[in-house]
Protein backbone atom coordinates (compact mmCIF):
# COMPACT_ATOMS: atom_id res chain seq x y z
CA UNK A 1 0.00 0.00 0.00
CA UNK A 2 3.06 2.00 0.97
CA UNK A 3 4.53 2.53 -3.04
CA UNK A 4 0.93 2.70 -4.95
CA UNK A 5 -0.01 5.74 -2.14
CA UNK A 6 3.24 7.31 -2.87
CA UNK A 7 3.04 7.09 -6.60
CA UNK A 8 -0.51 8.71 -6.45
CA UNK A 9 0.99 11.72 -4.51
CA UNK A 10 3.35 12.09 -7.08
CA UNK A 11 0.43 13.58 -9.40
CA UNK A 12 -0.33 16.22 -7.09
CA UNK A 13 -1.28 16.67 -3.21
CA UNK A 14 -4.44 14.72 -1.99
CA UNK A 15 -6.17 13.66 1.33
CA UNK A 16 -6.83 9.98 2.17
CA UNK A 17 -10.46 9.99 1.04
CA UNK A 18 -9.30 11.01 -2.10
CA UNK A 19 -6.63 8.24 -2.46
CA UNK A 20 -8.62 5.84 -1.65
CA UNK A 21 -11.04 6.88 -4.10
CA UNK A 22 -8.25 7.39 -6.67
CA UNK A 23 -7.21 3.75 -5.98
CA UNK A 24 -10.68 2.23 -6.82
CA UNK A 25 -10.90 4.11 -10.34
CA UNK A 26 -7.71 2.98 -11.49
CA UNK A 27 -8.19 -0.87 -10.25
CA UNK A 28 -11.61 -1.24 -10.39
CA UNK A 29 -13.78 -3.61 -8.26
CA UNK A 30 -11.62 -6.98 -9.16
CA UNK A 31 -8.04 -5.64 -6.61
CA UNK A 32 -9.45 -5.72 -2.76
CA UNK A 33 -9.20 -2.28 -1.98
CA UNK A 34 -7.81 -1.10 1.38
CA UNK A 35 -10.18 0.27 3.41
CA UNK A 36 -9.85 3.95 4.66
CA UNK A 37 -8.25 3.22 7.99
CA UNK A 38 -4.95 1.19 6.42
CA UNK A 39 -4.83 4.61 3.86
CA UNK A 40 -4.68 7.09 7.28
CA UNK A 41 -2.20 4.67 9.12
CA UNK A 42 -0.43 3.89 6.25
CA UNK A 43 0.19 8.16 4.85
CA UNK A 44 0.85 8.73 8.96
CA UNK A 45 3.82 6.17 8.53
CA UNK A 46 4.75 7.73 5.21
CA UNK A 47 4.50 11.23 6.91
CA UNK A 48 6.94 10.08 9.75
CA UNK A 49 9.45 8.82 7.16
CA UNK A 50 9.55 11.96 5.62
CA UNK A 51 8.20 10.78 2.57
CA UNK A 52 5.36 13.24 2.57
CA UNK A 53 4.22 16.13 4.41
CA UNK A 54 0.85 16.69 5.45
CA UNK A 55 -0.83 20.43 5.88
CA UNK A 56 -4.28 20.97 7.76
CA UNK A 57 -6.56 22.43 5.68
CA UNK A 58 -9.63 24.19 7.60
CA UNK A 59 -13.03 23.34 6.10
CA UNK A 60 -15.79 25.19 7.72
CA UNK A 61 -18.40 22.55 8.12
CA UNK A 62 -16.85 19.62 8.52
CA UNK A 63 -13.35 18.65 10.54
CA UNK A 64 -10.02 20.08 8.94
CA UNK A 65 -8.81 17.49 6.22
CA UNK A 66 -5.09 16.74 6.13
CA UNK A 67 -3.89 17.07 2.75
CA UNK A 68 -0.41 15.41 1.81
CA UNK A 69 2.02 16.47 -0.42
CA UNK A 70 5.06 14.63 -1.80
CA UNK A 71 8.63 15.40 -0.79
CA UNK A 72 12.08 14.72 -2.64
CA UNK A 73 12.44 11.65 -0.80
CA UNK A 74 9.43 10.68 -1.51
CA UNK A 75 10.14 10.73 -5.25
CA UNK A 76 13.16 9.04 -5.27
CA UNK A 77 11.40 6.36 -3.53
CA UNK A 78 9.18 5.94 -5.83
CA UNK A 79 11.75 6.34 -8.87
CA UNK A 80 13.35 3.68 -7.45
CA UNK A 81 10.42 1.43 -7.42
CA UNK A 82 9.92 1.51 -10.73
CA UNK A 83 13.65 1.11 -11.25
CA UNK A 84 13.65 -2.27 -9.60
CA UNK A 85 11.90 -5.10 -11.29
CA UNK A 86 9.33 -7.14 -9.76
CA UNK A 87 9.68 -10.74 -8.36
CA UNK A 88 7.59 -13.41 -9.81
CA UNK A 89 4.13 -13.98 -8.06
CA UNK A 90 4.75 -17.59 -7.56
CA UNK A 91 8.00 -19.65 -6.49
CA UNK A 92 6.35 -21.57 -3.45
CA UNK A 93 2.99 -23.38 -3.94
CA UNK A 94 1.33 -24.60 -0.77
CA UNK A 95 -0.88 -27.17 -2.76
CA UNK A 96 2.47 -28.39 -4.48
CA UNK A 97 3.56 -29.37 -0.81
CA UNK A 98 0.27 -31.54 -0.40
CA UNK A 99 0.83 -33.12 -4.05
CA UNK A 100 4.49 -33.87 -2.71
CA UNK A 101 3.37 -35.22 0.82
CA UNK A 102 0.30 -37.30 -0.09
CA UNK A 103 2.04 -40.72 -0.80
CA UNK A 104 4.06 -40.17 2.32
CA UNK A 105 1.20 -39.59 4.51
CA UNK A 106 -0.78 -43.05 3.20
CA UNK A 107 -3.73 -40.55 3.87
CA UNK A 108 -4.68 -38.18 0.82
CA UNK A 109 -5.01 -39.55 -2.91
CA UNK A 110 -2.29 -37.60 -5.57
CA UNK A 111 -5.25 -37.29 -7.80
CA UNK A 112 -8.47 -36.53 -5.75
CA UNK A 113 -5.85 -33.72 -4.47
CA UNK A 114 -5.68 -33.15 -8.37
CA UNK A 115 -9.19 -33.06 -9.20
CA UNK A 116 -10.13 -30.58 -6.13
CA UNK A 117 -7.80 -28.29 -7.02
CA UNK A 118 -8.60 -28.03 -10.70
CA UNK A 119 -12.51 -27.52 -9.13
CA UNK A 120 -11.31 -24.78 -7.38
CA UNK A 121 -9.32 -22.85 -10.20
CA UNK A 122 -12.34 -23.12 -12.02
CA UNK A 123 -14.61 -21.80 -9.95
CA UNK A 124 -12.27 -18.86 -9.57
CA UNK A 125 -12.23 -18.74 -13.17
CA UNK A 126 -15.74 -18.29 -13.61
CA UNK A 127 -16.02 -15.71 -10.82
CA UNK A 128 -13.21 -13.68 -12.41
CA UNK A 129 -15.32 -13.57 -15.83
CA UNK A 130 -18.73 -12.47 -14.02
CA UNK A 131 -16.03 -9.77 -12.37
CA UNK A 132 -14.71 -8.96 -15.90
CA UNK A 133 -18.41 -8.73 -17.72
CA UNK A 134 -19.50 -6.80 -14.59
CA UNK A 135 -16.16 -4.28 -14.54
CA UNK A 136 -16.50 -1.02 -17.06
CA UNK A 137 -15.27 -2.46 -20.29
CA UNK A 138 -13.25 1.38 -20.93
CA UNK A 139 -11.40 0.98 -17.45
CA UNK A 140 -8.87 -1.04 -19.30
CA UNK A 141 -6.12 -1.32 -16.11
CA UNK A 142 -9.29 -3.11 -14.13
CA UNK A 143 -9.73 -5.15 -17.42
CA UNK A 144 -6.26 -5.99 -18.00
CA UNK A 145 -5.77 -7.11 -13.96
CA UNK A 146 -8.95 -9.68 -14.11
CA UNK A 147 -7.01 -11.05 -17.36
CA UNK A 148 -3.75 -11.33 -15.73
CA UNK A 149 -5.38 -13.45 -13.10
CA UNK A 150 -7.02 -15.80 -15.41
CA UNK A 151 -3.67 -16.03 -17.58
CA UNK A 152 -1.93 -17.09 -14.46
CA UNK A 153 -5.10 -19.30 -13.41
CA UNK A 154 -4.58 -21.17 -17.13
CA UNK A 155 -1.33 -21.71 -16.30
CA UNK A 156 -2.30 -23.25 -13.11
CA UNK A 157 -4.70 -25.39 -14.55
CA UNK A 158 -2.06 -26.62 -17.35
CA UNK A 159 -0.02 -27.57 -14.60
CA UNK A 160 -2.41 -29.72 -12.83
CA UNK A 161 -2.86 -31.29 -16.00
CA UNK A 162 0.78 -32.12 -16.37
CA UNK A 163 0.67 -33.47 -12.64
CA UNK A 164 -2.39 -36.03 -13.39
CA UNK A 165 -0.30 -36.95 -16.51
CA UNK A 166 2.32 -37.61 -15.02
CA UNK A 167 0.70 -38.93 -11.87
CA UNK A 168 -1.53 -41.35 -13.14
CA UNK B 1 -39.25 -41.66 -35.51
CA UNK B 2 -38.94 -44.03 -32.57
CA UNK B 3 -38.57 -41.82 -29.61
CA UNK B 4 -37.63 -44.54 -26.59
CA UNK B 5 -36.98 -41.86 -23.02
CA UNK B 6 -39.47 -38.43 -24.82
CA UNK B 7 -38.56 -37.12 -21.63
CA UNK B 8 -35.19 -37.86 -20.40
CA UNK B 9 -31.88 -36.29 -21.47
CA UNK B 10 -30.96 -34.55 -24.36
CA UNK B 11 -27.81 -36.71 -24.62
CA UNK B 12 -27.03 -40.38 -23.19
CA UNK B 13 -23.92 -42.51 -23.59
CA UNK B 14 -23.16 -46.01 -22.55
CA UNK B 15 -20.34 -47.78 -22.47
CA UNK B 16 -18.60 -45.63 -25.68
CA UNK B 17 -15.16 -46.82 -26.68
CA UNK B 18 -13.61 -45.38 -30.10
CA UNK B 19 -9.98 -46.86 -30.97
CA UNK B 20 -8.09 -45.34 -34.02
CA UNK B 21 -5.77 -48.29 -35.81
CA UNK B 22 -3.76 -45.75 -38.18
CA UNK B 23 -1.88 -48.18 -41.03
CA UNK B 24 1.34 -49.20 -39.92
CA UNK B 25 0.81 -47.04 -36.46
CA UNK B 26 0.08 -48.53 -33.13
CA UNK B 27 -3.65 -48.43 -32.16
CA UNK B 28 -4.73 -45.42 -30.40
CA UNK B 29 -7.25 -45.71 -27.70
CA UNK B 30 -8.95 -42.30 -28.02
CA UNK B 31 -12.13 -43.04 -26.14
CA UNK B 32 -12.37 -45.97 -23.89
CA UNK B 33 -15.28 -46.35 -21.85
CA UNK B 34 -17.38 -43.73 -21.39
CA UNK B 35 -20.42 -42.59 -19.69
CA UNK B 36 -22.04 -39.76 -20.11
CA UNK B 37 -25.63 -37.74 -19.48
CA UNK B 38 -26.51 -34.37 -20.47
CA UNK B 39 -29.79 -32.71 -19.65
CA UNK B 40 -31.98 -30.71 -21.03
CA UNK B 41 -30.86 -26.95 -20.80
CA UNK B 42 -27.11 -28.20 -19.31
CA UNK B 43 -24.08 -26.16 -20.62
CA UNK B 44 -20.99 -28.94 -20.38
CA UNK B 45 -17.36 -28.63 -21.33
CA UNK B 46 -14.91 -31.26 -21.58
CA UNK B 47 -11.43 -30.68 -20.83
CA UNK B 48 -8.21 -32.38 -21.02
CA UNK B 49 -4.91 -32.30 -22.27
CA UNK B 50 -4.79 -32.43 -26.51
CA UNK B 51 -4.46 -36.16 -27.38
CA UNK B 52 -6.85 -37.31 -24.16
CA UNK B 53 -9.84 -38.09 -27.07
CA UNK B 54 -11.95 -35.22 -26.39
CA UNK B 55 -12.35 -34.45 -30.00
CA UNK B 56 -13.15 -38.02 -31.07
CA UNK B 57 -15.66 -37.86 -27.63
CA UNK B 58 -17.53 -35.03 -29.30
CA UNK B 59 -17.39 -36.73 -32.74
CA UNK B 60 -19.03 -40.05 -31.33
CA UNK B 61 -21.46 -37.53 -29.80
CA UNK B 62 -22.37 -36.00 -33.46
CA UNK B 63 -22.74 -39.07 -35.11
CA UNK B 64 -19.03 -37.66 -37.39
CA UNK B 65 -17.26 -40.56 -36.16
CA UNK B 66 -19.28 -43.93 -35.37
CA UNK B 67 -17.91 -46.03 -31.63
CA UNK B 68 -16.62 -49.58 -31.96
CA UNK B 69 -19.06 -50.65 -29.32
CA UNK B 70 -21.45 -48.79 -26.74
CA UNK B 71 -24.93 -46.64 -27.22
CA UNK B 72 -25.88 -44.10 -27.71
CA UNK B 73 -29.62 -41.97 -27.43
CA UNK B 74 -29.80 -38.06 -28.48
CA UNK B 75 -33.18 -36.79 -27.56
CA UNK B 76 -34.66 -40.05 -26.49
CA UNK B 77 -33.92 -42.03 -29.72
CA UNK B 78 -30.98 -44.13 -29.87
CA UNK B 79 -28.99 -43.19 -32.85
CA UNK B 80 -26.09 -45.49 -32.61
CA UNK B 81 -27.09 -48.07 -35.07
CA UNK B 82 -28.24 -45.11 -37.77
CA UNK B 83 -26.76 -45.28 -41.20
CA UNK B 84 -24.84 -42.20 -42.58
CA UNK B 85 -28.21 -40.79 -44.23
CA UNK B 86 -30.11 -41.25 -40.82
CA UNK B 87 -27.65 -39.13 -39.02
CA UNK B 88 -26.96 -36.60 -41.39
CA UNK B 89 -31.00 -36.26 -41.05
CA UNK B 90 -30.89 -35.82 -37.36
CA UNK B 91 -27.86 -33.64 -37.24
CA UNK B 92 -30.35 -31.54 -39.60
CA UNK B 93 -32.81 -31.21 -37.58
CA UNK B 94 -31.60 -31.72 -33.95
CA UNK B 95 -27.76 -31.58 -33.76
CA UNK B 96 -25.90 -27.82 -34.29
CA UNK B 97 -21.94 -28.29 -34.79
CA UNK B 98 -19.48 -25.87 -34.83
CA UNK B 99 -15.54 -26.24 -35.28
CA UNK B 100 -12.16 -25.05 -34.58
CA UNK B 101 -11.81 -23.58 -37.99
CA UNK B 102 -15.47 -22.83 -39.07
CA UNK B 103 -15.82 -25.09 -41.99
CA UNK B 104 -17.98 -22.61 -43.48
CA UNK B 105 -18.30 -23.04 -47.21
CA UNK B 106 -15.84 -20.83 -48.88
CA UNK B 107 -17.53 -20.12 -52.79
CA UNK B 108 -20.94 -19.27 -50.64
CA UNK B 109 -22.10 -16.02 -49.39
CA UNK B 110 -22.25 -15.66 -45.59
CA UNK B 111 -26.35 -15.25 -45.85
CA UNK B 112 -26.33 -18.70 -47.79
CA UNK B 113 -23.61 -20.56 -45.53
CA UNK B 114 -26.45 -19.64 -43.06
CA UNK B 115 -29.70 -20.25 -45.30
CA UNK B 116 -28.21 -23.82 -46.84
CA UNK B 117 -29.23 -25.82 -43.77
CA UNK B 118 -32.31 -24.37 -43.34
CA UNK B 119 -33.22 -25.04 -46.84
CA UNK B 120 -32.30 -28.59 -46.75
CA UNK B 121 -34.69 -29.00 -43.60
CA UNK B 122 -37.61 -28.31 -45.44
CA UNK B 123 -37.82 -24.86 -44.41
CA UNK B 124 -39.21 -22.46 -47.04
CA UNK B 125 -36.65 -19.69 -48.58
CA UNK B 126 -39.18 -16.91 -47.40
CA UNK B 127 -38.65 -18.68 -44.04
CA UNK B 128 -34.77 -19.09 -44.46
CA UNK B 129 -34.19 -15.68 -45.29
CA UNK B 130 -36.05 -14.50 -41.79
CA UNK B 131 -34.66 -16.64 -39.95
CA UNK B 132 -30.99 -16.14 -41.24
CA UNK B 133 -31.77 -12.29 -40.90
CA UNK B 134 -32.89 -12.30 -37.47
CA UNK B 135 -29.90 -14.67 -36.24
CA UNK B 136 -27.16 -12.79 -38.23
CA UNK B 137 -28.43 -9.12 -36.60
CA UNK B 138 -28.43 -10.82 -32.96
CA UNK B 139 -24.57 -12.24 -33.61
CA UNK B 140 -23.89 -8.71 -34.81
CA UNK B 141 -23.22 -9.45 -38.03
CA UNK B 142 -25.66 -7.39 -40.05
CA UNK B 143 -24.41 -6.09 -43.33
CA UNK B 144 -22.05 -9.00 -43.56
CA UNK B 145 -24.49 -10.76 -45.83
CA UNK B 146 -22.75 -10.50 -48.98
CA UNK B 147 -19.20 -11.54 -47.99
CA UNK B 148 -17.69 -14.58 -48.30
CA UNK B 149 -16.08 -16.36 -45.02
CA UNK B 150 -12.78 -15.43 -46.52
CA UNK B 151 -13.44 -11.58 -46.82
CA UNK B 152 -14.36 -11.93 -42.43
CA UNK B 153 -12.37 -12.02 -39.37
CA UNK B 154 -11.71 -15.37 -37.75
CA UNK B 155 -14.11 -14.37 -34.84
CA UNK B 156 -16.82 -12.99 -37.66
CA UNK B 157 -16.58 -16.17 -39.10
CA UNK B 158 -16.93 -18.26 -36.07
CA UNK B 159 -20.17 -16.40 -35.18
CA UNK B 160 -21.29 -17.32 -38.72
CA UNK B 161 -20.52 -20.94 -38.00
CA UNK B 162 -22.50 -20.30 -34.88
CA UNK B 163 -25.85 -19.06 -36.86
CA UNK B 164 -25.07 -21.90 -39.16
CA UNK B 165 -25.21 -24.69 -36.32
CA UNK B 166 -28.34 -22.80 -34.03
CA UNK B 167 -30.22 -22.11 -37.69
CA UNK B 168 -32.51 -25.14 -37.62
CA UNK B 169 -32.90 -24.41 -33.52
CA UNK B 170 -31.24 -27.68 -32.57
CA UNK B 171 -31.39 -29.51 -29.64
CA UNK B 172 -28.17 -29.62 -28.54
CA UNK B 173 -25.65 -27.35 -29.76
CA UNK B 174 -21.88 -28.93 -30.24
CA UNK B 175 -18.56 -27.31 -30.54
CA UNK B 176 -15.17 -28.60 -30.99
CA UNK B 177 -12.60 -26.16 -29.28
CA UNK B 178 -14.65 -22.87 -30.65
CA UNK B 179 -12.73 -20.72 -29.92
CA UNK B 180 -9.54 -22.63 -30.56
CA UNK B 181 -8.31 -20.55 -34.06
CA UNK B 182 -9.76 -16.84 -32.20
CA UNK B 183 -7.83 -14.08 -30.64
CA UNK B 184 -8.62 -13.00 -27.39
CA UNK B 185 -11.31 -10.28 -28.48
CA UNK B 186 -13.14 -13.07 -30.86
CA UNK B 187 -12.61 -15.45 -27.87
CA UNK B 188 -14.33 -13.08 -25.29
CA UNK B 189 -17.39 -12.90 -27.96
CA UNK B 190 -18.27 -16.35 -28.56
CA UNK B 191 -18.41 -16.71 -25.07
CA UNK B 192 -20.37 -14.14 -24.74
CA UNK B 193 -22.79 -15.39 -27.47
CA UNK B 194 -22.42 -18.96 -26.46
CA UNK B 195 -23.54 -17.83 -22.39
CA UNK B 196 -26.67 -15.84 -23.80
CA UNK B 197 -28.11 -18.80 -25.99
CA UNK B 198 -27.57 -21.30 -22.85
CA UNK B 199 -29.28 -18.64 -20.97
CA UNK B 200 -32.29 -19.16 -22.97
CA UNK B 201 -31.92 -22.59 -22.52
CA UNK B 202 -30.19 -23.96 -25.22
CA UNK B 203 -28.36 -27.15 -24.54
CA UNK B 204 -24.21 -27.06 -25.39
CA UNK B 205 -21.48 -29.35 -24.93
CA UNK B 206 -18.05 -28.05 -26.20
CA UNK B 207 -14.51 -29.36 -25.80
CA UNK B 208 -12.04 -27.02 -25.28
CA UNK B 209 -8.55 -26.73 -23.82
CA UNK B 210 -9.13 -23.17 -22.69
CA UNK B 211 -10.10 -22.60 -19.02
CA UNK B 212 -11.95 -19.86 -19.76
CA UNK B 213 -14.67 -21.23 -22.52
CA UNK B 214 -14.79 -24.06 -19.67
CA UNK B 215 -15.29 -21.82 -16.68
CA UNK B 216 -18.66 -20.28 -18.71
CA UNK B 217 -20.31 -23.77 -18.51
CA UNK B 218 -22.52 -25.26 -15.41
CA UNK B 219 -20.15 -28.68 -15.51
CA UNK B 220 -16.75 -29.27 -16.23
CA UNK B 221 -15.97 -32.72 -17.28
CA UNK B 222 -11.99 -33.87 -17.10
CA UNK B 223 -11.03 -36.30 -19.81
CA UNK B 224 -7.75 -37.98 -19.86
CA UNK B 225 -6.44 -40.77 -21.76
CA UNK B 226 -9.49 -41.38 -23.11
CA UNK B 227 -12.10 -41.97 -19.48
CA UNK B 228 -13.90 -39.17 -18.02
CA UNK B 229 -11.53 -38.60 -14.75
CA UNK B 230 -13.69 -35.77 -12.75
CA UNK B 231 -17.11 -34.41 -13.69
CA UNK B 232 -17.94 -31.17 -11.82
CA UNK B 233 -20.73 -28.63 -11.25
CA UNK B 234 -19.34 -25.30 -10.85
CA UNK B 235 -20.96 -22.75 -9.20
CA UNK B 236 -22.32 -24.57 -6.01
CA UNK B 237 -19.17 -26.30 -4.29
CA UNK B 238 -20.22 -26.00 -0.66
CA UNK B 239 -16.47 -26.35 0.85
CA UNK B 240 -14.70 -23.76 -1.35
CA UNK B 241 -13.02 -21.14 0.18
CA UNK B 242 -14.68 -17.48 -0.91
CA UNK B 243 -11.36 -15.46 -0.88
CA UNK B 244 -10.34 -17.44 -3.89
CA UNK B 245 -10.49 -14.10 -6.28
CA UNK B 246 -9.13 -12.11 -4.19
CA UNK B 247 -6.17 -14.48 -3.15
CA UNK B 248 -5.39 -14.62 -6.95
CA UNK B 249 -5.30 -11.07 -7.79
CA UNK B 250 -3.48 -9.90 -4.50
CA UNK B 251 -0.15 -8.28 -5.48
CA UNK B 252 3.14 -6.95 -4.39
CA UNK B 253 2.75 -3.30 -3.33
Amino acid sequence: MRLPLLALLVGGPAHGYELKQALENLLGAAYPQPNVGQIYVTLNRLEKAALIEGEDVEQSDRPNKRIYRITDAGRETVDAWFEETTAEPRVRDEFFMKLALAPHTGTADQITLINKQRRQYLNTMRDLSKLAASEDRDNRVAQLLIEGAMLHLQADLDWLERCQEELE
Amino acid sequence: MNRDEPSGPILRAAGLVKTHRPEGAAPVHAVRGVDLTVARGEFVAVTGPSGAGKSTLLHLLGGLDRPDSGALWVDGRQVDTYSEARWAELRRHHIGIVFQFFNLVSNLSVADNVELPALLAGRSPRQARTDRTELLDELGLTGKENCTPGELSGGEQQRVALARALVNSPSLLLADEPAGSLDSKGTREVLRLLARFHRRGQTILLVTHDARIASAADRVISFFDGRVRDDAHLGSAPDRPAAGVSDVLKLKG
